[in-house]
C-alpha cells in the first residue's frame, strides 16, 4: 500500500482540461501550495475549482486566476481577491457561492457515500433557487448535492508512506473532508514518515481516502493578516 | 451615542457565563475584549476551533493558527480543532449557545442581509447563512444608519437575504431593539444623550416604544 510518487508534477500529471477540483484550505491557511504551483506551471484550463476561497491575487488559487486557467469557482468567500472580482464583474469567471457549512457537508457527504444533505442555511435566500425544499418537524431545510470531484488536493502536516494524513491546527479546515471526497485524492505533507510512526489513535485521515503522497517543499505558508499585541 | 466600542461593551452583556459563543468580524471580534474574566466562556472559530484566545505576541504568530477572518490567534488550555464539517454541525446542531455578528440590512420581521450588494459587492456569505439559519440567539451588532444618513432597520431588507426570520436583538450606536416575533423594532433602550425621537427618525421599519425607555449602560 505504497502511495508515494516523486512530487507535485507526478501528483497532478493526469489533471485535464475540463476537470473538477476540490483544493483544501481556508484563506492561506493549509493550502497545497506545491500542487497549486503545479498546477499553474502545467497550465491546465478550463477547471472548475471547489475551494473555500479564491487565494489572494498573487497567492493559492489567485495564482491559477491570474492565468485564467479557472472556469467556475465553488467558494463560500472571496472578498480578498481583486483580480476575482475583476473576471466576475466582467462575466468571465463563472461563480457558485454557497454558504460555507453547505460547502464542508457536501464534501463530506461525498466521503461518506451520501447523496445528499438536508441544511437549513440558504432557506429563503437566492442560494435555495431552483433546489427541493422539504420540512422536518417545522422546519425547512434545502436538499444539496453531495460533489462529485475528479480530484481532490489537500495539504496535511505529516503522513505516511500508506497515506494516512495528520494535520495541524486550524489548517485542517476543509482538508480532511475534501481528501474522503475526490475520486482521486493527492495529499502534499510537511513531513513524510514511514508507517508506525504516527499514532493510530491520532490519524485525522485514514489512508483508504488517499491515492497519492508526496513531501512538499519551500512551504510559504503566508499568513493574511498578521494581527499581534504588544508584550506589556 | 455609541461607537464600535461602545457597541460591543453593550453586546458584551449579553454574555452568560458557559456560553459557547461565535463571534463574526468587525465589530463583534470586538466584544471578546469585554468579556468579564470572571466569566466562563469559550469563543468558537467556525473555520475549526473552540477556545480561541488573544492575539499572539509580535514574533510568535503561528500561520497554521487563524481564526474565521484570517487573523493569526492564539489557542488556550484546552482548545479544541476539528474541521469544517463538524464545525458547521455543531452550529446546526445548535450546540452554540450565542451567536453575535454584523448587518448591512435587519427588517422588522429579523430577516437580515449582510452578504451582497448587487453589481457593486459580491465577497460571498462565508459562514453567515449557517450561522443565521440555526441559532436561536442571534444579535446584531450594526450602525443604524449609513453614509448618506438612511436608515438599516427597515420594514422589508432591500439587499438579497443572507436569513429569513432570525433576528432577535440588536445593538447599534443609537440603542437597543428586540425584534418581535410577530414582527417589530421594540426598542428596549437607548444610547447616552440619544433621545427617542432620534430613534424614531433613524428607523424606518416598525419601531414599538413603551413606557419610559431607559439609558444603556456599560
Amino acid at each position: 500500500m505504497n502511495k508515494v510518487i516523486s512530487g507535485a508534477d507526478e501528483a497532478i500529471h493526469d489533471i485535464q482540461d475540463g476537470m473538477t477540483l476540490m483544493l483544501g484550505g481556508f484563506g492561506l491557511c493549509g493550502l497545497p501550495e506545491n500542487c497549486i504551483a503545479a498546477l499553474v506551471k502545467k497550465g491546465v484550463k478550463q477547471l472548475t475549482c471547489i475551494s473555500n476561497n479564491a487565494g489572494v491575487d498573487d497567492f493559492g488559487i489567485g495564482l491559477m486566476l491570474k492565468q485564467r486557467q479557472v472556469k467556475k469557482m465553488i467558494s463560500s468567500y472571496v472578498g480578498e481577491n481583486a483580480e476575482f472580482e475583476r473576471q466576475l464583474l466582467s462575466g468571465e469567471l463563472e461563480v457558485e457561492l454557497l454558504p460555507q457549512g453547505t460547502l464542508a457537508t457536501r464534501c463530506m457527504a461525498a466521503g461518506y457515500g451520501m447523496p445528499a444533505i438536508f441544511t437549513p442555511a440558504g432557506v429563503g435566500t437566492e442560494v435555495a433557487e431552483g433546489k427541493e425544499v422539504r420540512n422536518f418537524n417545522g422546519k425547512d431545510y434545502l436538499m444539496e448535492m453531495a460533489f462529485n470531484a475528479d480530484f481532490a488536493i489537500v495539504k496535511a502536516w505529516k503522513g505516511d508512506t500508506m497515506g494516512n494524513l495528520v494535520y495541524r491546527s486550524t489548517a485542517r479546515n476543509f482538508n480532511p473532508v475534501m481528501a474522503m471526497a475526490g475520486k482521486v485524492t493527492i495529499a502534499e505533507v510537511e513531513e513524510l514518515v514511514e508507517p508506525g510512526e504516527l499514532d493510530p489513535d491520532h490519524i485525522h485521515t485514514p489512508g483508504i481516502y488517499v491515492h497519492r503522497i508526496f513531501q512538499g517543499v519551500n512551504y510559504e505558508k503566508r499568513i493574511e493578516q498578521r494581527t499581534v499585541r504588544k508584550k506589556d | 451615542m455609541l461607537d464600535k466600542q461602545g457597541i460591543a461593551k453593550r453586546i458584551a452583556k449579553e454574555i452568560k457565563d458557559g456560553y459557547y459563543v461565535n463571534l463574526g468580524i468587525g465589530i463583534p471580534t470586538l466584544v471578546a475584549n469585554y468579556i468579564p474574566e470572571t466569566m466562563d466562556v469559550v469563543l468558537q472559530s467556525e473555520n475549526g476551533l473552540l477556545g480561541m484566545g488573544p492575539f499572539p505576541f509580535e514574533g510568535e504568530e503561528d500561520p497554521d493558527v487563524i481564526n474565521a477572518g484570517k487573523q493569526t490567534i492564539t489557542m488556550l488550555p484546552g482548545s479544541a480543532i476539528f474541521d469544517s464539517a463538524m464545525s458547521f454541525g455543531m452550529i446546526r446542531a445548535k450546540k452554540v449557545n450565542l451567536t453575535i455578528l454584523g448587518a448591512m440590512e435587519v427588517s422588522e420581521n429579523g430577516d437580515i442581509a449582510n452578504w451582497k450588494i448587487p453589481g457593486k459587492m459580491v465577497k460571498g456569505m462565508g459562514g453567515a447563512m449557517d450561522l443565521v439559519a440555526s441559532a436561536e440567539n442571534i444579535i446584531v451588532a450594526m450602525q443604524q444608519v449609513n453614509k448618506a444618513g438612511e436608515s438599516k432597520l427597515l420594514s422589508e431588507c432591500s439587499l438579497p437575504l443572507t436569513g429569513v426570520g432570525c433576528v432577535k436583538k440588536i445593538v447599534t450606536e443609537l440603542g437597543v431593539f428586540d425584534v418581535l416575533p410577530e414582527g417589530g423594532f421594540k426598542l428596549l433602550e437607548r444610547a447616552p444623550g440619544v433621545s427617542v425621537e432620534d430613534i424614531k427618525n433613524a428607523t424606518a421599519g416598525k419601531l414599538i416604544i413603551e413606557g419610559e425607555i431607559p439609558e444603556i449602560v456599560i
